[in-house]
């Protein structure tokens, strides 16, 4: 075992993959000789040289285009779109080609492809610096898309996505990258030093695509919920003192839904919770599922807490951010409702 | 007779903007022996053929959706499948159909996947412009305008990673050529010095817009100066112009110096698709090119003259040539339709 943060984590998954598997390139913008504008490359090239770890123009559809190509052909690459708000110039190529190549070859061909990107807000980024975008990803039909939460699980998915013949969608919640965030900006950062899932195993190992895990055990509601907002609900649960179920969903697609549905027909009561932006956000889709399985265990009105219906702010990114007040105010209300 | 057509073809009226001077003009036409002579003329008359039947499929409404006939272009493909080897690569846009041919894909499961069927090369979930086969190194048609630009740059990405020397050979039009992705494709395929083949089949009309009315410059052959790629324009209504042009970027590829450009001055005769009414241009343009360009007639013409087939081995061939279409015909409409189960499959694994 070893100390990582969720950077040193990421870095890790793509070193094990380069070592094992000749197929397998890393590119983007910045990735080869800098490293990365986040570092998760760094030292990547000088290990595997520049034919395996590569610096690209600054031209995400071109990048992305180029690796469905190539991963049509044979090769495994694992991308790096800078800032998950870079990504859209591809999406093009997403949606229509890596998506699509396997339905429409009737599985002659597959995209074993996997696209990493920070995404979400918390460092002043602005609207072009801070989106989360997922729902947009979750949408499609023939794309896989995770959000891990820690250096663990950000590891072992990774991992599991680069070895999937599947395009993989891997949004790394940036906020999480040097530690365990849980919404209160004004206090001293954490690290991942302290945190029991900055344990790190240094070789290989995965963590399974399609299954959520349990971050707190809980009786009075679920909190079904990804990426850095599962450490504002830890947050808002030890504040509020409610003995909620944490759950980290990890991959959105595929979904885990028995693990949700058994603990909410549990608890009764359940919010979703998420940074993205509210009105179609992936929000709706757990509502709606959790309503399908769960309708006659319901106590409540599923409660809904995400990001604000506006771009993400610059000045006012904390307004914005469901932070611990937010969310706890809304598990009071759930706690009192009906 | 043959030298007079062959002139007559390399001077095909056609504005063009500009005359850059790393322009690179083929006037030249390098004569094609007996058997190349022969196979080209079999090979472009089932293409031909073939989106013949295809269009009589569709306008019986066996044919659903979308079908774009590549009906005047068959000297494009056919030359350059000529100039490269099996194991090259190949991708190109929703006008498909001749390039699937050229690679060797069988008829009948080209017509049935357009007529949707179970043993269509994609099972039916394809159709017209998504169809593939690794055993023919064919990437499929795609019918996003320019993105198989981009994938076709990592095909040849991946052969040069994986040390083969294949090339891939990418097909656009005069249309796609003015998209962005395009350009980062270029730009990346010369930084990285990759073994592709832009063909870029400029007929004239990105779908009802003409390239005087779509393009900055025409002279599509120069779209890579500004990446040092070199280009040529070529008649690509000879097939041995193509075939020769074909060699040299084939050859410049293949030995490692990079992309390299072909503007395949060619025509459609039909519509963009099946339901275009062609009102963009004059019924005497498509008729001039059809009866002074046209890429089969030139090569009957040859033959006849030069003594290599009578009339009569001539319609020997085309009567082979309608029978291989026919049954493919015929097995498109006979096959079964997708079981309804597999609307659910080939999603993800």
């Amino acid at each position: 075992m070893a100390r990582m943060n969720m950077i040193e984590a990421i870095r890790s998954a793509m070193d094990v993959k380069l070592d094992h598997d000749p197929d397998v390139v890393v590119f983007g913008e910045d990735v080869g000789f800098f490293g990365g504008v986040f570092r998760c490359t760094a030292g990547l090239q000088k290990k595997y040289g520049k034919s395996r770890v590569f610096d690209c123009p600054i031209n995400e559809s071109g990048i992305v285009g180029s690796a469905i190509g190539m991963a049509v052909y044979g090769l495994r690459p694992c991308v790096e779109v800078q800032f998950a708000d870079y990504i859209y110039p591809a999406y093009d190529q997403i949606v229509s080609e890596a998506a699509r190549m396997r339905y429409r070859s009737a599985g002659d061909f597959t995209v074993p492809l996997t696209i990493r990107s920070p995404m979400g807000g918390g460092i002043f980024g602005g609207q072009t610096h801070s989106q989360c975008p997922e729902a947009l990803f979750t949408h499609v039909a023939g794309l896989k898309t995770i959000v891990p939460s820690t250096p663990y699980d950000a590891k072992g998915l990774l991992i599991a996505a680069i070895e999937d013949d599947d395009p993989v969608i891997f949004f790394e919640p940036k906020r999480l990258y040097n530690g365990p965030f849980d919404g209160h900006h004004e206090r001293p950062a954490q690290n991942w030093s302290g945190h029991a899932a900055g344990e790190v195993p240094e070789g290989h190992y995965t963590v399974p695509i399609g299954k959520a895990a349990i971050r707190r055990e809980g009786q009075d509601l679920s909190i079904i919920t990804y990426g850095t907002m599962c450490f504002v609900a830890e947050a808002a649960v030890a504040e509020t003192g409610i003995d909620a179920e944490i759950i980290d969903v990890r991959t959105l697609v595929p979904l885990d839904i028995d693990t949700i549905t058994q603990s909410v027909k549990k608890t009764g009561r359940c919010m979703v919770l998420h940074e993205a932006t509210q009105t179609s956000g992936f929000g709706a889709e757990l509502i709606a599922q959790i309503q399908e399985h769960c309708f006659y265990h319901l106590e409540a009105p599923v409660e809904r807490v995400a990001g604000w219906d506006t771009p993400y702010p610059h000045a006012q990114e904390w307004d914005y951010f469901p932070g611990p007040a937010r969310v706890g105010r809304a598990l009071k209300s759930l706690m009192e409702a009906a | 007779m043959a030298a007079a057509q062959a002139k007559k073809t390399t001077k095909r009226p056609r504005k063009s903007s500009s005359q850059k001077t790393n322009s690179t003009k083929n006037l030249t036409v390098s004569e094609f022996s007996d058997v190349e002579e022969l196979h080209s003329y079999r090979e472009m008359l089932l293409i031909r053929r073939f989106e013949e039947k295809a269009g009589q499929l569709y306008g019986m409404g066996l044919i659903g959706g979308f079908c774009h006939l590549y009906i005047g272009q068959e000297a494009v493909v056919i030359g350059m499948q000529m100039a490269s080897t099996p194991d090259d690569k190949v991708i190109t846009s929703y006008r498909d159909h001749g390039h699937m041919l050229a690679c060797g894909m069988d008829p009948k499961g080209v017509m049935s996947e357009l007529t949707g069927r179970e043993s269509g090369y994609s099972g039916g979930k394809g159709g017209s412009m998504h169809m593939f086969s690794i055993e023919k190194n064919f990437f499929g048609g795609n019918g996003i305008v320019g993105a198989q630009v981009s994938l076709g740059t990592g095909l040849g990405f991946s052969s040069k990673y994986r040390e083969t020397d294949n090339v891939s050979l990418v097909y656009f039009g005069d249309g796609s050529a003015n998209q962005g992705q395009v350009y980062e494709s270029f730009n990346m395929a010369k930084l990285w010095s990759l073994p592709v083949i832009y063909i870029i089949e400029n007929n004239r009309y990105g779908m009802g817009t003409s390239i005087e009315r779509h393009a900055a410059t025409t002279d599509f052959s120069q779209r890579g100066a500004s990446f040092d790629i070199p280009g040529e324009q070529v008649d690509g209504m000879d097939v041995r112009a193509v075939k020769a042009a074909g060699d040299r970027a084939v050859a410049h590829a293949r030995a490692g110096n990079g992309p390299y450009i072909l503007e395949m001055l060619t025509y459609r005769y039909r519509g963009h698709s099946m339901s275009d009414p062609a009102k963009y241009r004059s019924k005497e343009e498509v008729q001039r090119m059809r009866s002074e360009h046209d890429p089969i007639e030139q090569v009957r013409q040859r033959l006849m003259a030069q003594g290599i087939s009578t009339e009569d081995e001539l319609k020997s061939i085309d009567k082979d040539v309608r029978a291989i279409v026919t049954a493919s015909a015929e097995f498109a409409q006979t096959e079964p339709e997708p079981d309804p189960s597999e609307l659910w499959t080939d999603i993800l694994r």
